[in-house]
């Protein structure tokens, strides 16, 4: 930049806006293979290297290779294919859902698959996310009723939360999936204090804090490092790079200083970058930092490099303020595509098959959406009353609520 | 029954709740290894070991985060904020999250917990240590909200906050914690060891949250209070002769209307009175349920009495603080009409 003599403000930016040609030429890739795996009892200082790599399994030919691959059997990869095939298409079917007036928000995990569903993989029942609302694909990877989903999506009499969240922001203590709040990043230290009470009750549960690359700049990001460095309980701390927060690029959190792994460095968190699209680099990855914790060696950072294919939310557009045919460029691949062309290159999967199980689960999406919309959506059919949204503020109903229940119940024609 | 300052009370009430409910857990800024900058956490650690009390990071959005975390684990934090002044950070964690935990999880996840934190002013501390912020958890759905005025009160008022199943915001009055303070801050103090307030039971027992009392009959006129105030409010009665019914309200959420009805309803005449700014602050809530419960009865308006709204200063701490002069010329004014 030219001296002007006198200050100036530094406002990063894209590299890339509307109307301009992406590349992603300078973004580095290391290949696949190229990282070492060290053994979980590592000094955090010996693997600085690893917060600023890309941790990467699969191979442009479609192996896995290099040490960090093996971690899941040609069965378990393609329960993992299929679990992001189901997560992917319930995403375009309640995005269509909502297109149709059937719930009033909804967002999609498109092209971030892998990295809820490899990281689900490596989890142990009993064990506890804090995520953020891009990781159904936890839910979809630990056996929640994928009607159940819906049913809060429509809002409908089933709703598990009662008409009381968006659609998005689900819950459930069975399944490993704390309540999630919309407020951005509170859920990482939570985490860390979830995983707190585990080592004070003598347990190795796992605590997973997630967050994604913008609400990293959030307090509650540093309180989670703070917390999770000084009294080492057993926790996962993952954040989701996918590029982009809404309309601002990743690059405002950080001014592209430093990786987002790297912020672990100072706290003495061993930290590890992964490729997100790669199925088997997340799940080995996953697996490597929760061995780590249930042997009581202390958290791990991890970032994953994705890309946030899709709109934040049915509220956005990004072809605003990014390239329309960014996402095409995008390095690191199709999380599906990825997997589906390793199962094939080991000879236990063709493009028949994937096509037949496509089908299958379509089938089975649209049958779970059949029987959710037949309860309700959001403006038709049965759905939750004013005493759902008076009930659990308090575990008792104290009397002011008791008073406004009644109050309600005879406006709405109930009382 | 032995005499115990209010600190002492509230020591004794973690060692009860810490024996009794190994889930009980206690941290904070200062509170393990040096037991709290105002020592209410005095032996705990060296008791109960330090994965049961220990010192947090400065850093109150975690200590708060973090303890949501761990009562949705299952254990019952019972955590301190240094000085109220301090809980703005946590803010976030204690409206968004602490809160509503329960209700958005459709009741799978619950916080209980309780967030104790020193309120109030009269310790020329100043912009930052001497506020009173309320208000600003009574307006929070799904807090409760409390605040003892004696060491009796301090202790079963706690147990029962820790032994609740939804967060609590228990609120200290700083002022008090060594000695009643009526308002006369030229007088010397006069330590609870002096006081009937200050006879604290061995052993468990619980103040019900929700549950107001009289602490001073009268039929004249109803003056509700709580913390400090309760103090400044008796004393004022006294010195001005006027046969005041002191209502301390001990639990802002859930507030006791019953009782609080039952008295304006006798007396026909009502002041509110705190310490805390006075727009929007919890004296206004009282107004409008005092009016809207017994406006029929009332033979004068009711009587806001309350700090400027201003930040709390230092040098002219006694020139803000709602002291028997301003009570007092808010009773007359109610008593003329």
């Amino acid at each position: 930049m030219t001296d002007t003599g006198r200050s100036y403000l530094h406002v990063p930016e894209p590299s890339f806006r509307p109307g301009d040609k992406p590349t992603f030429d300078e973004m580095i890739i290391p290949k696949a293979g190229a990282a070492r795996r060290p053994p979980v009892d590592v000094h955090p200082d010996d693997i600085q290297d690893l917060a600023r790599t890309i941790i990467r399994v699969m191979s442009s030919d479609n192996e896995a290779v290099g040490e960090w691959a093996a971690s899941l059997s040609d069965e378990e990869a393609l329960e993992g294919l299929k679990d992001m095939m189901r997560l992917r298409t319930m995403d375009a079917r309640l995005l269509r859902a909502q297109r149709q007036g059937k719930t009033s928000f909804y967002m999609q995990a498109l092209g971030e698959e892998a990295v809820a569903c490899a990281f689900q993989k490596a989890l142990e029942p009993g064990d506890m996310n804090f995520p953020t609302y891009r990781q159904q694909g936890l839910l979809i990877t630990s056996g929640y009723p994928m009607t159940s989903m819906m049913n809060q999506i429509f809002s409908n009499s089933q709703d598990p939360m009662k008409g009381r969240q968006l659609g998005n922001l689900y819950s459930s203590k069975e399944h490993g999936f704390f309540s999630i709040s919309g407020n951005l990043a509170t859920q990482f230290v939570q985490a860390v204090g979830w995983a707190m009470a585990s080592a004070i009750e003598g347990n190795d549960r796992v605590g997973v804090g997630w967050i994604g690359d913008g609400s990293t700049a959030e307090g509650d990001f540093h309180a989670g490092l703070v917390f999770a460095s000084t009294y080492q309980p057993p926790c996962v701390l993952n954040i989701v790079n996918n590029q982009w927060a809404i309309s601002t690029y990743q690059g405002i959190a950080r001014g592209n200083a430093a990786t987002f792994a790297s912020k672990g460095l100072a706290f003495g968190l061993p930290s590890l970058r992964v490729d997100g699209n790669d199925y088997l680099a997340v799940h080995a990855v996953a697996k490597w930092a929760i061995e780590r914790a249930r042997k009581r060696l202390g958290p791990t950072l991890i970032e994953y490099v994705t890309y946030r294919e899709g709109a934040h939310s049915t509220s956005d557009d990004p072809s605003a303020y990014r390239p329309k045919d960014e996402a095409d460029g995008w390095p690191l691949g199709d999380p599906i595509e990825r997997l589906k062309g390793y199962l094939i290159a080991r000879g236990v999967w063709s493009e028949d098959r994937y096509a037949q199980m496509a089908s299958e689960i379509e089938d089975e999406v649209a049958a779970a959406q059949r029987e959710s919309e037949a309860i309700g959506t959001l403006l038709e059919g049965d759905k939750p009353g004013p005493r759902d949204m008076f009930e659990d503020v308090y575990e008792e109903m104290p009397p002011h609520l008791r008073e406004q229940l009644a109050q309600s119940l005879k406006e709405a024609g109930e009382g | 029954m032995a005499k115990k300052t209010m600190i002492e009370a509230i020591r004794d009430a973690h060692h009860i709740a810490m024996e009794a409910d190994e889930k009980v857990v206690v941290f904070g800024e200062d509170v393990g290894y040096f037991g709290g900058v105002f020592r209410c956490t005095a032996g705990l650690q060296e008791k109960f070991g330090k994965a049961r009390c220990f010192d947090a990071p400065i850093c109150e959005g975690g200590i708060v985060g973090a303890a949501i975390g761990m009562a949705a684990y299952g254990l019952r934090p019972c955590i301190e904020i240094q000085f109220a002044d301090y809980a703005y950070p946590a803010y976030d964690q204690i409206v968004s999250e602490a809160a509503r935990l329960r209700h958005r999880s459709g009741g799978q996840f619950t916080a209980p917990m309780v967030i104790r934190m020193p309120t109030g002013g009269g310790i020329f501390g100043g912009q930052t240590h001497s506020q009173s912020p309320e208000a600003l958890f009574a307006h929070v759905s799904g807090l409760k909200t409390v605040i003892p005025s004696t060491p009796y009160d301090a202790k079963g008022l706690l147990l029962a906050s820790i032994e609740d199943n939804d967060p609590v915001i228990f609120l200290e009055p700083k002022r008090l914690y060594n000695g009643p303070f009526d308002g006369e801050h030229d007088k010397s103090i006069v330590p609870w060891s002096k006081h009937d307030d200050a006879e604290v039971p061995d052993g468990h027992y619980t103040v019900p949250l929700g549950k107001a009392k009289i602490v001073r009959e009268g039929k004249d006129v109803t003056i509700l209070a709580y913390g400090t105030m309760v103090h400044v409010a008796k004393k004022t009665a006294e010195d001005q002769g006027i046969d005041a019914e002191v209502i301390d309200l001990r639990t802002l959420v859930p507030l006791d209307t019953e009782t609080i009805a039952q008295s304006v309803q006798k007396t026909g005449r009502c002041v509110v009175v705190h310490e805390a700014t006075r727009t929007c602050g919890y004296g206004a809530e009282l107004v409008s349920i005092v009016n809207e419960l017994c406006f029929w009865a009332l033979e004068a308006p009711v009587e806001r009495v309350t700090g400027w709204d201003t930040p709390y200063p230092h040098s002219q701490e006694w020139d803000y603080f709602p002291g028997p002069k301003r009570l007092g010329a808010a009773l007359n004014q109610v008593m003329e009409a």
